[in-house]
């Protein structure tokens, strides 16, 4: 499936991600978090590989910048607003966000869109910031953390 | 929850001006009717008739990248000189193109002799060959001219056939015969 105009996802998503983005993080906070979301996606769209899962990329990027924007403004833990939006996804999702829901953001990110999406890791690298090497470490120290429990406090 | 415009319009514009587009395209109003612009980082790629904004935009991600948006600054200084074309205040465009969607040796060639024909003038098929040095070529040329991607501002309105009949144009020819008219060609 070839990668769309980005027009296409933009005008598809950009509603529900500006009410994803008021709901977690206020009205006000949303706008600015609404342009960072779509100007990373803009950053990491080119190197997608395929149009699949794109609806899944695009919240995890909305994520990010939720818990970034929790990080530098409440200095509340970045876990309690990155709790997820299990009516905004599908089943797959908030059954894995529900076991994920302790680990790391970035890990959990990775565990989810690896396991829950099937996204290859360069995808998830796109999605993350970073590279397809350190989403799949990323994905892997979350599976090991999930079957050794070791949950950080 | 509808994004409100005002923070749309920033994100569009803020997407073009931190250079994350491959492409960013426009609708504008002519006398004409609506014109579909689209451009690169090199320049304008893209004038198109009756647009269907959905087909052109797929058909620009295939060929220049995948970041295509709707965003109007980046074709600010193309709009305004169509403006003053249309108000007849200027006879020739001066922004930088992108023939990117032009495939062939001759097609270039083609379009870059089209560009010197000067503002209320015509030419034909067979002439525009000949200086392309294939004199033969007039049919070949007429292709190229159907499938011209920035008409208006590379002038195939100004190229009909041997007998001055307006022989076609991409965008209808009661178009072509409406520019002939605005610069002054009787017809």
């Amino acid at each position: 499936m070839a990668l769309p105009p980005f027009e296409r996802l933009y005008e598809e998503t950009s509603a529900e991600i500006f009410a994803f983005l008021a709901r977690r993080l206020g009205r006000a906070r949303a706008e600015d978090a609404f342009q960072e979301t779509f100007l990373r996606a803009l950053r990491g769209y080119g190197r997608l590989e395929h149009g699949r899962h794109l609806r899944a990329w695009l919240y995890t990027i909305a994520g990010r910048v939720v818990i970034d924007a929790a990080r530098a403004e409440a200095r509340r833990p970045p876990l309690a607003a990155a709790e997820p939006a299990a009516a905004d996804a599908r089943p797959a999702y908030a059954e894995l966000e529900h076991l994920a829901s302790a680990l790391p953001p970035t890990e959990r990110a990775a565990v989810v869109l690896r396991y829950g999406y099937d996204l290859d890791y360069a995808e998830i690298g796109a999605a993350l910031g970073s590279s397809a090497e350190a989403a799949r470490q990323a994905a892997s120290s979350g599976v090991r953390r999930l079957r050794g429990k070791e949950l950080p406090v | 929850m509808t994004v409100p415009a005002d923070l749309d319009a920033r994100f569009r514009a803020r997407a073009a001006e931190e250079g994350l587009l491959d492409v960013a395209t426009a609708a504008h109003e002519t006398p004409i009717g609506t014109l579909l612009l689209a451009a690169t980082a090199a320049g304008l790629c893209t004038v198109a008739f009756d647009p269907e904004p959905e087909a052109t935009e797929e058909r620009l991600a295939r060929r220049f990248g995948a970041r295509v948006l709707r965003s109007p600054r980046p074709l600010d200084p193309v709009r305004r000189q169509l403006d003053d074309y249309f108000e007849g205040r200027r006879r020739s465009f001066d922004v930088d193109l992108d023939l990117g969607t032009v495939t062939g040796e001759f097609g270039r060639l083609v379009l870059a002799e089209l560009a010197r024909v000067p503002y209320g003038s015509t030419t034909t098929y067979g002439s525009l060959a000949a200086r392309t040095g294939r004199p033969r070529a007039a049919r070949a040329v007429g292709t190229v001219m159907n499938r011209n991607p920035l008409p208006i501002v590379l002038p195939c309105h100004r190229v009909v056939g041997s007998t001055g009949s307006l022989v076609g144009y991409a965008g209808g020819l009661e178009r072509k015969e409406r520019l002939l008219r605005l610069e002054g060609v009787a017809l």
